[in-house]
């Protein structure tokens, strides 16, 4: 519901980082989203057209890597993924569990950008 | 031409979440207990708060709400009612508030005249109300110190499941229209292990602003964070 303005967000931001990079055109966003970060991959992409329109970042390729709940058992010790959103338990062992190391990251991990050449 | 690959490593919300720890370090500074309280629309958020700010102002607390609402002022209007300084809050269509917009309703609310003028450092506690949507609200900090997820007994048991990014994201947990609990078939054994299946060990209180059951125990809760928020300043 919130993915329009997710996007937003993210064109603001490369357009930002970019700059560095002048007439330099972004191919590719890659995204790092972790599963309890509440964006559904498809309505982002149904969004990333029309938010890239007339920037820097118009018809590049939006690449969403889903990173799963990572988990950290206070009882038997032991770090794994979580196996179900609906379960928050240890999978080694199933007690429930509190402390979690990933899952909640929504980040841009990288650009691939075309540089336009120096002229010599 | 040349490809390049750029490391950004950048949050997408760093800009919300830098601008929420800024008013996280105010509210701290100011000594004020901020809750987030996001639940469904029609859960009953209003209710719920409005029985909150009466009892609290009647046991001599001083407290302020701000409410978020795509339109209208009804909450804000209601709210009122209790005495409590209060201000709405109106997105426009946008489904959660963010940190910017608690920034801005703050900003000026000193200076207004009378009753309605309202400074951080005098209060014991700030409630905001976000705008019904169990989605969206969970990825915008606002600086608070306890995000509360209501549900209603009217709603389905399974709604933590179902939602389980805001549930997990809470830090307390209030079932709401207690009263009507029986005849809406609620199973409360399940409503709770539901919640604790999302967050383990969370402090649930079911609650009815009708009768006022559970309002004891909530309001309690709120009196002993409030005191170790001032014991840690």
């Amino acid at each position: 519901m919130h993915e329009l303005s997710i996007a937003a967000s993210i064109v603001d931001a490369v357009t930002e980082s970019a700059a560095a990079y002048p007439g330099a055109r972004v191919k590719e966003v890659r995204l790092r989203v972790g599963a309890l970060a509440s964006v559904i991959e498809d309505s982002l992409q149904f969004c990333w057209g029309i938010t890239t329109e007339g920037t820097p970042l118009e018809g590049s390729k939006l690449v969403v890597n889903i990173l799963p709940v990572v988990m950290h058992c206070e009882a038997c010790g032991q770090d794994g993924e979580l196996r179900s959103l609906q379960s928050f338990r240890c999978p080694h062992c199933g007690e429930p569990v509190t402390d979690l190391r990933q899952g909640r990251e929504l980040e841009i991990d990288s650009i691939e950008i075309d540089e336009v050449e120096e002229a010599v | 031409m040349t490809t390049r690959i750029v490391e950004l490593r950048r949050g997408i919300l760093k800009k919300n979440d830098e601008l929420a720890a800024g008013l996280r370090g105010r509210f701290g500074a100011a000594g004020v207990l901020v809750l987030n309280l996001v639940s469904s629309p029609g859960t009953g958020k209003t209710a719920f708060l409005e029985f909150t700010l009466r009892e609290l102002r009647a046991r001599g607390a001083r407290v302020a709400a701000l409410v978020g609402d795509l339109e209208t002022d009804n909450d804000a209007r209601r709210l009122a009612a209790s005495g409590a300084p209060v201000r709405q809050i109106n997105t426009h269509g946008i489904c959660h508030l963010d940190a910017e917009m608690i920034d801005k309703h703050l900003a000026g609310w000193a200076d207004l005249p009378g009753e309605n003028g309202v400074a951080l450092a005098g209060l014991d506690y700030l409630f905001i109300e976000n705008v019904g949507n169990l989605v969206c609200p969970s990825s915008y900090d606002l600086g608070e110190k306890i995000r509360v997820a209501l549900l209603s007994v009217t709603e389905g048991e399974d709604k933590p499941l179902k939602y389980p990014t805001l549930f997990n994201s809470a830090d307390a947990a209030v079932i709401t229209k207690m009263d009507i609990a029986e005849p809406c078939g609620f199973d409360r054994e399940l409503a709770l292990k539901n919640i604790n299946e999302i967050r383990p060990g969370i402090r649930i209180f079911e609650t009815s602003a009708k009768t006022g059951a559970g309002m004891e125990e909530w309001l309690g809760y709120l009196a002993e964070e409030r005191i170790e928020r001032q014991a840690k300043i």
